[in-house]
């Protein structure tokens, strides 16, 4: 049977749909009709591509992490290379297709959350290129951890907003943006960097990021001759690991999403979502989230800023749901651990998100034989989380 | 039973007075207490508000009651057993429990419903759950005979009709694009959208967000049947917090409070 998620009224099975004020629904069905008509046009597509290839470089690398298979001995892995994009992440390809929709709806001004920075920068950029306006909405403690990002912001012309509600990371950034938008609908364009929010979010952000799976698809039949045997991509709303799983749901590929265990999910210290979350709503979908008997929303822990969601995308509780895809947590020590050992190992430094997805990865090869192999998102590169890791692990220039 | 005692008021009085407190705010008590003096002031139905960790339509006055409620252990179970506890001190007037989805789903339409009942409740506003999403909890109210209060805003057009029709108890109208919170200017067509909505409601027709003073209440009375006054009241409560908790400045304090929302039920 055909996977066909979501249904007309934007559920990927019982979950997703629209749970927002009144005043935001002429918005979003305004956009619905705008994001059809646009995919179905081929001009539009062009324009898509177009500006993936000669702006942010795409196609981006398969890369065959040769030293790290040996290192373990087991499944070779191999990385699609999200970090050589413009800007050092998977983000920009979506903040590229909204950006190219408001232009095409008319609207000048566009606002963005952002959790660890990304797609605030990524926001920022196609803001800049595009020549919309932008305001980027971060909490206050996501903006001390990832300092370097919030001046890329600036620097790009965009006006970076802080938060101060709530846990003052990303579940209120998201928050601020929507009391944003529903005060500036009628000439505002919100930008949502991953694959949660009212539908056509999920929808519409999956679309703009599953050139991921489709390139490695293509990479990997024309490099191996076979598609992997296991997929792995971190998840904390669930954008990188959506677009990657998209173009697989359907083939006989094991599709796995790793969450952040923060300090362990056994802890109160976690965003193990899917793992330990029960279903409810959260900024306007329904899903599963970290939240208590009586439903207020839990403050969710990860040393990853774009992992530190109390909630996932609706289509990742659905695939949960349907056992299609198997999500995993791993620790911040064990993603810092995949950190260490793929910079030193490969020369490449993976964004702490990215790790989660390297860790799992690493423990999964040493246990399988080489002829089996593992497909890695590698969603960002670690230039961003310098700071925390200098925080974390120290070295010599931190004494 | 208490459908009727918010039919039988919508249809005897010209004009409502609908205040909005948060249960657990400044204490669980003290909400019972303010509901009663809500009346004594002349208010004609009261909202009661339930803390939520993430309120998406709420400014920053509503969140931080909310806060200050969620200190207090307050949640949707308790904030509705709190009315039977004003209706056991005298309470009369219909009370609206106000409520985002998510506390809702948690303790179950059904349950919420059937605790509604017990506590003699005569109806439930739920501003992130629109039309879409409301047919099934819509169809469950309509059977227990509990007003599902529907909200439209200024931006609504052509959805009016279609919530109005399916209207119960009052319709909520939103005043301005934006989240609750005192306001100087309501949005620029406003009276054409409370004509508008007029035309299509069977059900009085109230208005909500940004109102705190009786030169507002004023200009928009011609055009509506009820006005409904939040985050200023909570911002006066709020600054007269001191003074309610202290027993010997308590009842100037209340006197306050009832003087603010008189000249707003008079004007």
């Amino acid at each position: 049977m055909k996977y066909q998620f979501p249904d007309h009224n934007g559920r990927f099975g019982q979950f997703g749909g629209k749970f927002v004020p009144e005043t935001l629904m002429f918005a979003l069905n305004e956009l619905e009709e705008a994001f059809k008509e646009a995919i179905a046009d081929e001009s539009f597509k062009t324009d898509y591509t177009n500006q993936l290839k000669i702006y942010s470089g795409r196609p981006t690398a398969l890369t065959f992490a040769e030293n790290v298979t040996n290192h373990f001995q087991g499944a070779r892995i191999y990385l699609k290379r999200e970090d050589l994009n413009h800007t050092g992440a998977h983000k920009i390809n979506n903040a590229i297709g909204q950006a190219l929709l408001a232009k095409r709806m008319g609207k000048k001004k566009i606002i963005a959350e952002t959790g660890a920075g990304q797609h605030g920068v990524a926001a920022a950029t196609v803001a800049a290129k595009f020549g919309l306006q932008c305001k980027v909405f971060m909490g206050e403690k996501d903006i001390e951890r990832q300092r370097l990002n919030v001046f890329r912001m600036e620097l790009l012309g965009a006006e970076v907003i802080p938060v101060s509600s709530g846990s003052r990371t990303l579940k209120d950034a998201t928050n601020e943006a929507i009391r944003y938008w529903v005060t500036n609908v009628t000439d505002t364009f919100y930008l949502i960097g991953s694959v949660v929010g009212p539908h056509p979010y999920p929808q519409m952000v999956r679309d703009f990021q599953r050139v991921i799976g489709d390139e490695a698809k293509q990479q990997f039949l024309s490099q191996e001759g076979q598609l992997p045997n296991e997929i792995i991509a971190c998840v904390g709303g669930g954008s990188n690991a959506m677009g990657m799983f998209y173009p697989f749901i359907q083939e006989n590929v094991t599709l796995t999403g790793v969450e952040a265990a923060g300090k362990g999910v056994h802890t109160n210290f976690h965003a193990a979502t899917l793992t330990k979350g029960t279903k409810g709503v959260i900024h306007g979908s329904l899903t599963y989230l970290l939240q208590t008997e009586a439903g207020q929303i839990i403050e969710p822990h990860s040393i990853s800023a774009g992992l530190d969601y109390p909630g996932v995308g609706p289509e990742h509780a659905h695939l949960k749901d349907m056992g299609r895809v198997n999500y995993e947590s791993v620790t911040d020590d064990e993603a810092i651990e995949a950190l260490q050992l793929l910079s030193r190992l490969e020369g490449i430094i993976p964004a702490i998100e990215s790790a989660h997805a390297l860790a799992h990865a690493f423990k999964r090869a040493g246990k399988l034989p080489s002829d089996q192999s593992l497909l890695v998102c590698l969603s960002g590169r670690g230039d961003k989380d310098v700071h925390t890791l200098m925080d974390t692990i120290g070295g010599a220039g931190n004494e | 039973m208490s459908n009727t005692r918010l039919q039988k008021l919508t249809m005897d009085h010209e004009k409502l007075f609908i205040p909005f407190i948060m249960a657990g705010d400044p204490t669980p008590d003290l909400t019972i207490e303010l509901a009663l003096l809500l009346e004594e002031s002349g208010a004609n139905i009261l909202e009661i508000g339930v803390p939520y960790s993430d309120p998406l339509a709420d400014g920053p006055v509503i969140q931080q009651s909310a806060l200050r409620a969620l200190d207090h252990g307050m949640n949707l179970k308790k904030a509705i057993s709190l009315v039977s506890k004003m209706r056991n001190r005298g309470l009369t007037i219909p009370v609206i429990i106000f409520t985002y989805y998510n506390p809702v789903l948690q303790l179950g339409e059904e349950n919420v419903l059937k605790l509604m009942k017990e506590n003699d409740i005569d109806g439930i506003l739920i501003p992130d759950l629109p039309y879409e999403e409301s047919r099934s909890l819509a169809k469950r109210c309509d059977d227990e005979n509990m007003p599902l209060i529907s909200l439209v805003a200024p931006t609504s057009n052509k959805r009016i009709e279609q919530i109005a029709k399916v209207a119960n108890g009052f319709l909520y109208c939103v005043s301005s694009l934006g989240v609750t919170g005192v306001r100087n200017e309501f949005n620029e067509n406003i009276y054409e959208f409370l004509q508008e909505v007029r035309k299509h409601s069977n059900v009085p027709v109230a208005v909500g967000f940004g109102i705190s003073s009786s030169q507002q209440v004023k200009q928009l009375q011609p055009y509506c049947d009820g006005i409904i006054v939040g985050s200023a009241l909570v911002k006066m409560i709020e600054s007269k917090k001191t003074e309610i908790l202290d027993s010997t400045t308590k009842e100037k304090a209340f006197l306050e409070i009832k003087t603010f929302v008189q000249t707003l039920v008079s004007s």
